[in-house]
């Protein structure tokens, strides 16, 4: 009964027969691919995340154009103004497009700090496709036409989320910063596969002496602390090192502890599959251990290494975010989330200035999102489930 | 015992599952009557209910099954043992699930044996510890009285050094051990019921063999009542003293244990009784193979409630309009021996007359 | 039994030696050694360093014999005299500036493991108990909040909304009037009074992460025959849950007492310097900004020691609460 149930579940009973027959024909024919898909289609929660993330990733391809200023641009005498309030309303009651006032630097009469007061008769409208500062789209075309903004040379600049304390657009580099910060992660689990699928590959191939010490490492790897490991080795990395090299360095650091558990799969798989029949068949053919491994192997447990490596992701941006943050690893001009918060260090910064704590809702709902992903993608890849 | 001649007795029992493709009826309307020392074998392809009826006797139905209706009335006799306040007479579906009454009689009246001995024990306590709980639970002994009844009931069901299988862990048995073990355990508090849901599908032949002996035996040491549950018309023809035929939910025949071999009356049983490999059956002379006896069809979907007898799809007196209309009443077609088939009707005029009155 | 301890002790030595290994090679990350780094400071302040100062301080740290001496001479000094090398960050030795901050590192670390357990262990098995209730639901999408948000993010949330909210400034281990006063009664509150803000931030997500092991190991027993098994004795829910499922769906927290803690090292570095405590996590950041790698090296060393220590406890627990384990190493599968 419990198969009925489970294709029950499945396929929603109370169709017509026929479509059900077609249906099961279909699952019983659908390579492990389509199963996975399917299932993963029936967890709502990381379908929606996966949408989200798609969003995150768009906005960070296309940065140049969907923010509204140049990430590095100082916009003297407006240092931390806060987020520009979009009426739709202005002082007389009359309803207009979307606009935002101009202000005016002025003194807090009581703290005597720098304020920016609103002027009302100050309005400019936002409008989409507006010039702005100039940039190269994606380093290739330049341009300088950006989606949203005020036009005009005098206009008040949109900070939808206010700037920072040297007057630097928190949106645009929250854009700009997801680059870094969102394909750290990528690259990581890059990284991580490559190592993981090698060293669990020789240690499970090859046995013996190579094997031994590999799976001490890992042992050993596993009782380290992460974060101080990760920033011993981001503090020694040369400090006049380019920006970019610092980014691999990094990510190859993050990826330290990534690749063990994929290794340890690999090599159990690999260990259990040697004993399997169709292995047996594959070498009685004559196939090289090679084609074995990758044709035949391989495909067995490729929901394994992807579930294993989606779950290391969030651990990888959080990682950067730490890293940066501390200042050790990514530092400026590079843009990343964790540079950004560099800034909310100093807690009286936070404290007039708060619109620079952005970037951890920013972060916690990547990380969210890629724990939603890597929950529905391990429920729908588990071969034990049903 | 006293003069009591049934134990209990299940009346027009409904348990149903709601789950979210609809309401499986697993148990609709059974009707059972269990007697002391007797075997009441209970038989049926899988899914037809016979373990929800199991587990509804004890009120151990999972979530979201829920008896819906019916009776089932436990008649308590009076023992020494037992501290409990209950009345003499019990309806088992009024107690509240879990409720101090049905968790007094769950393991001391009545108890029960599961088909996987592999999983009826918590791998990390010793078997030692498991058996004396339920002693401790019902009966007011102290520790070491627990742990000797305990070596007792391992030296009963035939265990080899008792005393130090006390302190084993399961994984440390054989299958057959450990449903010896699981055997002990249910019989630790003398039930007046043993209900056995498959107690030796999981074991070998000759496993099977030696537990069906012992179960014999400690009905016989201890006059209890045995429902044993199987789709092995073999076990039960070795076991029961009376046999109830599920099918869907419904039992379809009951009667003793000759009469069900030598003349059963539903279709649905001569089909299983046809469908036991036999010697002469699958060789012929000539040496060749001859095709098993099936049951054509299979056991329906769930979810769907049939029109008229659950059984008419595959029988083959299938008769158009009276099978696929009319559901079929209780017929006692011959003394003791009751039967759910339109074939036994008093009369055709009479089922066409019912069939009238319901439309 | 004893033979598995004894083994267990006996496979712990290599791993030791593996991690001081590693940690070597990590203090000789840097470019340059620390000698030039102190020749090169004195020099920025005006001292003038001569050839003989020079090889005299190569001498005194073993730079001038090849790499498998100096790691010898570094982990002989460790071993026989807990010295851990000079931090010149601190200008002074590494074992000095760490020790008495990784005490309150390690309590922090310990009383949020505790919590951890208080709070997980039972709201898992209830959440379990509970599946598909709205309780659940909630619970569930709580855990992945709190995986998700790093405890060193919420204590600048915190520390923001206190400073702007109440006008507090959180941080710190003792309020000013303590700081510099020795040990008392009052002292030893005050601590307290401080201490739970850090030990709370640095359990959320481990709390978090073991309710999810709870719950789904809970799932998975609740869902054997025995259970039923145990029910047909007449036991009530309560005792069977406490004797059954949760004898088998705490072993995977028992196993991870192995990982929680340098998973809150980890965590807890980052809380510390967010809130400035007085601890080893903040005097290693410093260090490190000035690429002094002993104290790292310590810190690493130290914390791996002590992992892996953790982790032979845990073992010798899990044999305990789990007979398969015992046996399965005695008979030799």
């Amino acid at each position: 009964m419990s198969k009925t149930t489970f294709l029950g579940k499945f396929f929603g009973h109370g169709e017509a027969v026929e479509a059900e027959v077609q249906h099961e024909e279909a699952f019983y024919r659908a390579g492990q691919w389509q199963l996975v898909w399917w299932k993963f289609k029936r967890h709502r929660l990381a379908q929606v995340s996966m949408a989200v993330l798609a969003v995150f990733y768009f906005v960070a391809i296309f940065a140049e154009f969907l923010s509204p200023h140049d990430p590095m641009r100082r916009f003297q005498g407006r240092l931390a103004h806060p987020p520009t309030a979009i009426h739709i309303r202005d002082t007389q009651g009359r309803f207009r497009a979307p606009f935002i006032y101009g202000t005016e630097q002025g003194r807090d009469p009581v703290t005597f700090r720098p304020i920016h007061v609103a002027d009302p008769d100050s309005i400019h409208p936002i409008r989409l496709l507006v010039r702005g500062d100039p940039y190269r789209f994606w380093g290739l075309f330049p341009t300088d036409v950006h989606l949203f903004g005020t036009a005009g040379e005098d206009a008040m600049p949109i900070y939808i989320l206010g700037t920072d304390s040297i007057g630097r657009d928190v949106l645009s580099r929250i854009f700009y910063g997801g680059r870094i910060s969102l394909s750290i992660g990528l690259v990581g689990i890059a990284i991580s596969f490559v190592l993981g699928l090698l060293l669990g590959g020789i240690s499970g191939f090859f046995g013996g002496a190579i094997d031994d010490v590999i799976q001490r490492v890992i042992e050993v790897l596993t009782t380290l602390p992460q974060i101080p490991l990760w920033m011993a080795l981001a503090a020694a990395l040369p400090r006049e090192w380019p920006q970019l090299r610092i980014y691999f360095a990094t990510t190859l650091i993050l990826s330290i502890f990534g690749w063990t558990g994929l290794a340890r799969i690999v090599r159990g798989r690999l260990l259990s599959m040697r004993e399997e029949d169709f292995v047996l068949a594959a070498r009685l053919d004559g196939e090289s251990e090679w084609t074995i491994i990758v044709r035949y192997m391989l495909p067995g447990f490729a929901s394994y290494i992807i579930i294993s490596l989606t779950g290391s992701l969030p651990g990888m941006i959080l990682g950067e975010t730490a890293l940066s943050f501390l200042g050790i690893g990514l530092n400026p001009p590079t843009i990343s989330w964790g540079v950004m918060l560099q800034q909310a260090q100093n807690i009286m910064n936070v404290a007039h200035f708060p619109w620079v704590l952005w970037p951890v809702p920013v972060v916690v709902i990547a990380v969210l999102m890629f724990n939603f992903v890597g929950d529905g993608l391990r429920d729908a890849a588990d071969p034990y489930m049903s | 015992m006293s003069g009591n001649e049934v134990i209990a007795e299940v009346k027009n029992l409904r348990t149903y599952f709601h789950v979210p493709e609809g309401v499986v009826r697993a148990v609709d309307g059974v009707d059972l009557v269990i007697k002391p020392g007797r075997t009441l074998g209970v038989v049926g392809e899988s899914g037809c209910g016979k373990s929800v009826t199991a587990l509804s006797l004890m009120r151990l139905v999972p979530s979201p099954g829920r008896i819906e209706g019916g009776e089932i009335i436990y008649y308590q006799s009076v023992r020494e043992t037992s501290a409990s306040s209950l009345s003499d007479i019990i309806d088992i579906t009024r107690l509240k699930p879990n409720s101090r009454e049905i968790r007094a009689i769950r393991g001391n009246h009545i108890s029960m044996v599961f088909q996987e001995p592999m999983a009826a024990m918590l791998p990390v306590r010793t078997v030692g510890s498991q058996i004396m709980e339920a002693i401790t639970l019902h009966q007011n002994v102290s520790h070491q009285e627990a742990r000797e009844r305990a070596i007792e009931m391992l030296a009963r069901v035939n265990l080899p050094n008792p005393d130090r299988i006390v302190d084993n862990y399961p994984f440390q048995l054989s299958g057959g051990m450990r449903q010896r073990a699981v055997i002990a355990m249910a019989l630790s508090c003398n039930p007046h019921l043993l209900i056995a849901d498959e107690p030796t599908t999981a074991l070998d032949v000759t496993t099977e063999a030696q537990i069906l002996d012992l179960m014999r035996k400690l009905q016989a040491d201890y006059n209890m009542a045995i429902m044993f549950i199987t789709h092995n018309l073999g076990v039960i023809a070795e076991m029961a003293d009376e046999v109830a035929v599920m099918y869907l939910g419904k039992v379809v025949e009951q009667t003793d244990i000759r009469s069900i071999f030598i003349n059963p009356l539903h279709p649905y049983t001569q089909a299983l009784l046809r469908s036991i490999p036999q010697l002469d059956d699958v060789m012929t002379r000539s040496g060749e193979r001859r095709q098993l006896h099936t049951i054509k069809g299979m056991v329906p979907d769930p979810y769907t409630v049939l029109k008229g007898c659950p059984f008419h799809p595959r029988c083959p007196h299938f008769m158009s309009e009276v099978c696929d209309q009319v559901v079929p009443e209780v017929i006692e077609a011959e003394p003791d021996h009751i039967v759910r088939c339109h074939l036994y009707a008093p009369s055709p005029e009479e089922a066409q007359t019912r069939k009238e009155a319901m439309l | 039994m004893l033979a598995y301890i004894i083994r267990r002790i006996l496979r712990a030595f290599p791993q030791i030696i593996l991690i001081s290994i590693l940690t070597f090679i990590i203090i000789q990350l840097p470019p340059g050694d620390l000698v030039t780094q102190q020749i090169l400071n004195l020099q920025a302040s005006g001292v003038e360093v001569s050839q003989q100062h020079a090889e005299m301080l190569m001498r005194q740290y073993g730079l001038d014999r090849p790499m498998h001496e100096r790691y010898l001479l570094w982990i002989g000094n460790i071993v026989t005299r807990f010295d851990f090398g000079y931090s010149y960050a601190w200008q002074k030795p590494v074992a000095e500036v760490i020790m008495d901050r990784m005490g309150y590192t390690f309590a922090i670390a310990l009383l949020s493991a505790i919590l951890t357990w208080v709070v997980a262990i039972p709201v898992g098995i209830f959440v379990a108990v509970k599946q598909y209730s709205i309780t659940d639901y909630f619970v569930t999408f709580m855990t992945f909040i709190g995986m998700a948000v790093p405890g060193f993010f919420l204590a600048m949330v915190i520390m923001y909304v206190a400073l702007t909210r109440f006008g507090i400034r959180v941080g710190g281990l003792f309020s000013p009037e303590y700081m510099v006063q020795p040990w008392s009664w009052g002292k030893f509150l005050d601590l307290l009074s401080n201490l739970w803000l850090p030990v709370v931030l640095l359990g959320i997500g481990g709390t978090a992460g073991t309710i999810r092991t709870m719950r789904a190991m809970m799932l998975d027993e609740l869902r054997k025959l025995y259970v039923t098994v145990a029910r047909a004795k007449g036991l009530s829910e309560t005792q069977i849950l406490v004797r059954y499922p949760v004898r088998v769906a705490i072993n995977p927290i028992i196993s991870g007492l192995m990982w929680l803690l340098p998973w809150l090292f980890s965590g807890g570095l980052l809380v510390e310097i967010v809130l400035n405590l007085p601890t080893a996590g903040p005097a290693l950041y410093s260090a490190l900004l000035a690429q002094d790698m002993h104290m790292a090296g310590a810190y690493i060393l130290i914390v791996g020691a002590l992992t892996i220590v953790s982790a032979i406890f845990s073992d010798i627990l899990l044999a305990v609460s789990d007979p398969r384990i015992r046996f399965g190493a005695v008979e030799g599968a």
